[in-house]
């Protein structure tokens, strides 16, 4: 398990710490029935709160992604990913249809907008 | 019951400064920064907390227990570190620990030499004879060598480099692992703080200006930066701590409020804990 925390990201740290969560999770590295270090763990781990990581995992609790079994521990919960997958196109399909409605108004042809795509597409990692 | 410190109404009045009707509450298992210029209160704050000062009124709790009539009994589950060493100076580390274990019922010698030989603390030497970092370092040594609940540091950090703060700030960490243990640290070194810290208090001139969770504070704050000329007089009403020059001018302002003039071309940025000192203290 990975997480980097940028200091220079807009985002504040337990947003960052909750989307990379929960981008393994949607990706399948982190499975369900995975255990989840301790909220005090993590935070010392991280070098940050403990409010900061409680907020992370509360956060992704309330999305049904992580449960917490008093005593025991968090884990990922079970979770229909095909339902998350669904959820995800349609923000996908959301923004590209953004990005069409602008080009659109600038004139831009399907082959540029494509070219711009691919472009996009290999640069970012 | 979590809270380990209640600070309700505290007020204590000297000639030329008054800690004014304070109030602040820290729960068990978090780390709480407590900031503010020189001269703001905080070591009085911290003095009241010990019952080395007597309040005029207000009402202080520790484990739930009131400060001065269970005075013992609290001080017993306290580590606490003061900015100036309160050590016999003709002694050594060694003497003088023997001196003030006995006081605490949960002392553990082995963690103490753990932590002498994890700061370089040499048993023989004489107090008089070591620097102010390294006195420092040896209060830190025996707040954290007997099993307290609540750690009290007031200034810890002032004397010491950098490399050490981090260790520290480490320590620290591990010793709120088992959520039973909290701490109060006061300073003006807000970096220090602007990770660890669960809970921000800030007091300035006698007063509590806030107390609440760092990362609410940090998000409901923005330093913004642009044109002088969009500066109207409502606009300068909701910011705080307005610097100006003749490129532009920087303020801090409430996250909220920032809609109000995003039509204008400015720059929003995270504030640091000590942006935030500053700029509230310039109101």
């Amino acid at each position: 398990m990975k997480i980097i925390i940028r200091n220079s990201s807009p985002d504040p740290i337990y947003k960052q710490i909750s989307d990379q969560l929960r981008g393994m999770m949607i990706t399948g590295e982190l499975k369900e029935g995975d255990a989840l270090p301790s909220i005090r763990n993590l935070a010392k781990d991280l070098r940050i709160s403990v409010i900061t990581t409680k907020r992370s995992y509360e956060d992704l609790e309330r999305e049904g992604f992580l449960e917490t079994v008093g005593g025991k521990g968090t884990f990922v919960a079970h979770q229909n990913k095909e339902f998350i997958k669904e959820q995800k196109l349609k923000i996908i399909e959301n923004r590209l249809s953004e990005a069409v409605d602008e080009a659109k108004m600038l004139g831009l042809k399907k082959s540029e907008l494509r070219e711009m795509l691919d472009a996009l597409y290999e640069e970012v990692l | 019951m979590n809270k380990i410190i209640e600070i309700n109404g505290v007020t204590k009045e000297f000639e030329g400064f008054k800690l004014d009707n304070i109030s602040f509450g820290l729960e068990k298992g978090y780390i709480m920064g407590f900031i503010g210029p020189n001269g703001a209160g905080k070591t009085t704050t911290i003095r009241l907390i010990m019952n080395l000062l007597k309040k005029d009124s207000g009402d202080i709790k520790i484990f739930g227990m009131d400060n001065s009539k269970d005075e013992v009994a609290i001080k017993d589950r306290i580590g606490f570190v003061y900015e100036e060493s309160y050590f016999y100076e003709h002694l050594t580390i060694k003497k003088m620990k023997e001196i003030i274990a006995p006081f605490y019922s949960r002392w553990d010698d082995e963690k103490f030499d753990e932590y002498c030989s994890v700061f370089g603390l040499l048993p023989n030497k004489k107090i008089r004879d070591l620097s102010k970092g390294t006195k420092m370092k040896f209060s830190l040594a025996v707040a954290l060598s007997h099993n307290a609940e609540l750690l009290i540091l007031d200034e810890p950090t002032s004397g010491l480099d950098p490399v050490f703060r981090d260790k520290l700030m480490d320590i620290l960490r591990e010793e709120i692992q088992d959520e039973n243990k909290s701490v109060l640290f006061s300073t003006h070194i807000t970096s220090d703080l602007e990770k660890i810290a669960d809970y921000i208090t800030f007091i300035n001139n006698g007063r509590i200006v806030f107390s609440d969770q760092k990362d609410v504070l940090l998000e409901n704050y923005k330093i913004v930066k642009g044109d002088s000329g969009i500066l109207t007089d409502e606009i300068r009403s909701e910011l705080l701590g307005i610097k100006e020059n003749r490129y532009g001018f920087e303020a801090l302002c409430n996250a909220e409020k920032q809609a109000a003039f995003t039509q204008f071309e400015i720059v929003v940025e995270k504030p640091t804990l000590e942006q935030m000192m500053v700029y509230m203290q310039n109101k």
